[in-house]
């Protein structure tokens, strides 16, 4: 499969010669896909990652504690609480009515006062009931008392579509909280992630939004004997390159680094090599990672599941071009959800979320123009 | 009771509160009857016999008379434009915070919405610090960076200083979270007001806090007027001491300095035992909502003149003072006249100090910045490095 160039597309233009000609295929396994075991390789689904975490977390600093609906006797909505509060009791886990103004100010009113809680969203949907509390009490505070009051909270939950759930319980928000200073927002993809990231997010003595996805919890993914150490943190603001590559640069997080992973092994068999970046963090954006991969690959394709307009992508498109222009071998691509409320008929729900033959497709597009340039004026 | 007059040591012009050694027995116990009795709901309402002694009735005629001073002097500086943008004055109200300090320690916590100032004088905060945060200058309070409605003094447990109409009630609730969680013996004050008392997310922090015996005292400063919108035009039940249904509550004469300080007493012994109360100021502001607002398009100059007359908080000090013969007018006077003077330094001193240094734009974004960037209007002219 190496050294196909321009057969199977008919585009106007062909790649760079620096793209395609020779090179050495490294894939890494796509952890979803494979399940190599090799001594000492444990398996993890990210329901257990986060748990474990939150457990570790609390056993270690009597000043964690969890709050949120159903968090509690329920096991959690999302069963990502089970089991704390029989081992830590009512005062660490409690259990709000549905309330999330109340309860977030709450927790934001507990932070202030020195505690450190992890408040859970059932969905990131119902975050915007107390989006006050998230950016004017929490992520502004310390800027405005010129740094008397720090807010060490973490709020967690599901963000974006799950599946068939409707339009009003699927929308992502990584765009509107990445855009605010003073947050920190974070996005895990594997399991690794979930536990390095969580951790990170519970000991940052600032505020931490913390995007998990639904349809992750029940996935698996290989976690080394380090990742497993209670002491495993990942560094806030560094993205991940999961696969290296060549020719063009896809930036994903959460369940679209799955999906970028399979683009790229769709991609490789047409001989296009493609470096997956795995953001990890929207808020610090690792700019420094992707300008380096982009300058590397000259080609860039963004992948997010949220709203388009005002997007993770833009942000990273700006970004590459303010920094990168230069590089450019082709206008940036964005794949995002589609710029509407979210269908419930699965035919159209399927339309309305990014799928891997989008990002094929666009990754073939900034490759090599499919369609000349004159048919799209 | 004859108390021994000297002539009262010069007062030092340090801009810290304003203190006076009585050289008389300063703890003598005197007792002074509320002005009206207090209303309870759910709850027996306390005495309104207060004991006090003379130290603490002077303390309370000066610490006032500071506030007032402070209040009056920044409208005069909002209209110089020495101030700006938002600036919400506090006098009229003055006996709330006063009397509330009475009855409180500096572990207890308040918390409260943007009428902030005095509140914060009496945890403990300087008049410099004061103004020089309502000029946006270095030596204020939040080092220029917050403004009038975000003061805070943590170390005295005052958490500010809150711009969002009712959002520092749940917080509130939540500061009473952890000194629940904490085991400790102290309260939580979290103030609001008449128009803030509508506010949804209010009653979802006192249903918790009921839930979970939260030691939380909601404060309401019930100065009949939010913004311009008139409470019976507001609220289809005005008795806000009654609205938290369950939660008992109590009404109190907020001009009335040792109502308060009862009232107060009373709500921290009862939520340290019981969980949520909500105390009902009957108060007044005597300026507009803002310095934006004149404060005379939906209340008659009459109604506001008709309280000053009535039921001004110092003024009834005064009298107490007065009729109980611990100084003369003369005595009383020098101490406003005082209170102006450090107001007048304070001023001066705050004025003499800088803004903000520009590099100061980019700092307390984040507690622990790990060297993220962060960017100026231009980003090409202008990043940093958050530290």
């Amino acid at each position: 499969m190496l050294g196909i160039v321009r057969q199977n597309v008919g585009g106007a233009r062909g790649l760079s010669s620096q793209g395609l000609g020779n090179y050495v295929m490294r894939l890494r396994p796509v952890a979803s896909a494979m399940r190599n075991y090799s001594a000492g390789t444990k398996e993890m689904t990210v329901r257990d990652a986060l748990n474990s975490t939150l457990d570790e977390e609390m056993a270690a600093d009597p000043n964690v504690y969890v709050m949120g609906e159903e968090v509690g006797e329920y096991q959690g909505a999302y069963k990502i609480t089970k089991g704390l509060l029989d081992k830590y009791g009512p005062e660490r886990v409690v259990d709000t009515p549905i309330t999330e103004a109340g309860f977030a100010g709450i927790g934001v009113g507990s932070a202030y006062h020195g505690l450190r809680p992890v408040i859970e969203f059932m969905t990131f949907n119902f975050s915007m009931q107390a989006i006050d509390h998230v950016i004017n009490s929490a992520a502004k505070s310390n800027y405005m008392s010129a740094g008397q009051i720090n807010v060490p909270i973490v709020f967690r939950g599901p963000n974006g579509p799950a599946a068939g759930v409707g339009a009003q319980h699927s929308q992502c928000y990584g765009a509107w909280y990445g855009s605010v200073p003073g947050l920190k927002v974070l996005v895990p993809y594997s399991s690794e992630d979930a536990r390095g990231l969580l951790k990170a997010a519970i000991r940052d003595p600032d505020p931490v939004v913390f995007l998990e996805n639904e349809l992750l919890y029940g996935e698996s993914f290989p976690v080394s004997a380090e990742a497993l150490d209670s002491s495993f943190c990942l560094p806030i603001g560094k993205a991940k390159i999961e696969r290296e590559g060549k020719d063009i640069t896809i930036t994903a997080f959460s369940k679209m680094v799955g999906y970028a992973l399979k683009a790229a092994e769709i991609l490789e068999k047409d001989g296009i090599n493609a470096e997956v970046i795995n953001l990890r963090s929207i808020r610090p954006l690792d700019r420094a990672t992707i300008n380096a991969s982009v300058r590397k690959t000259n080609r860039l394709v963004t992948v997010e599941e949220g709203f388009p307009q005002h997007g993770i992508g833009a942000e990273i498109c700006a970004s590459v071009v303010e920094d990168s222009f230069g590089y450019l071998d082709a206008p940036i691509e964005r794949i995002a959800g589609a710029d509407v409320p979210t269908p419930y008929a699965a035919n159209l729900e399927r339309m309305a979320f990014p799928q891997i033959e989008d990002i094929v497709r666009a990754a073939k597009r900034v490759c090599y123009r499919s369609v000349p340039l004159a048919a799209t004026a | 009771m004859a108390f021994a007059r000297r002539s009262f040591k010069p007062i030092s012009t340090t801009t810290s509160f304003f203190r006076r050694r009585l050289l008389t027995t300063t703890t003598d116990d005197i007792t002074v009857e509320t002005s009206v009795p207090f209303t309870g709901h759910n709850c027996e309402p306390p005495s309104r016999s207060v004991s006090t002694n003379p130290k603490e009735l002077l303390s309370f005629f000066t610490d006032m008379a500071l506030m007032r001073r402070m209040e009056i002097a920044a409208d005069s500086l909002y209209k110089s434009k020495l101030i700006r943008g938002f600036c919400h004055l506090y006098d009229g109200q003055e006996a709330v915070c006063v009397g509330m300090e009475a009855a409180i320690t500096k572990k207890d916590c308040i918390i409260t919405a943007y009428r902030d100032h005095c509140i914060f004088l009496g945890r403990g905060g300087t008049l410099l610090e004061s103004f020089a945060e309502l000029m946006g200058r270095q030596a204020g309070c939040s080092k220029g960076k917050g403004g009038s409605m975000h003061f805070y003094k943590k170390d005295a447990c005052f958490f500010g200083g809150h711009g969002i109409v009712g959002a520092q009630v749940p917080l509130g609730c939540g500061l009473a979270f952890a000194q629940k969680f904490r085991k400790e013996d102290h309260v939580t004050f979290a103030m609001y007001g008449d128009g803030a008392a509508n506010q949804g997310q209010l009653f979802e922090a006192l249903n918790m806090a009921a839930l979970w015996d939260l030691p939380a005292i909601l404060v309401c400063e019930n100065n009949h007027y939010g913004m311009g919108t008139a409470e019976w035009r507001a609220a289809k039940s005005p008795a806000y001491y009654k609205r938290g249904d369950y939660v008992p509550g109590l009404k109190v004469d907020g001009m009335d300095a040792f109502a308060v300080k009862q009232a107060c007493k009373f709500a921290k012994e009862h939520a340290l035992k019981n969980g949520p109360i909500i105390l009902e100021m009957d108060t007044y502001r005597y300026h507009g909502h803002s310095m934006s607002d004149p404060g005379s398009t939906y209340r008659t100059r009459d109604e506001i003149s008709g309280v000053r007359q009535e039921r001004d908080p110092i003024e009834r000090i005064r009298k107490l003072i007065l009729a109980h013969d611990l100084a003369t007018e003369k005595e009383l006077k020098d101490i406003e006249k005082q209170a102006r003077k450090e107001v007048d330094e304070a001023i001066a001193q705050a004025k003499e100090s800088p803004m903000p240094e520009e590099s100061e734009l980019f700092t307390n974004v984040y507690r622990k910045g790990l060297g993220v960037e962060s960017f100026g209007t231009d980003r090409k002219e202008l990043r940093a490095t958050l530290p």
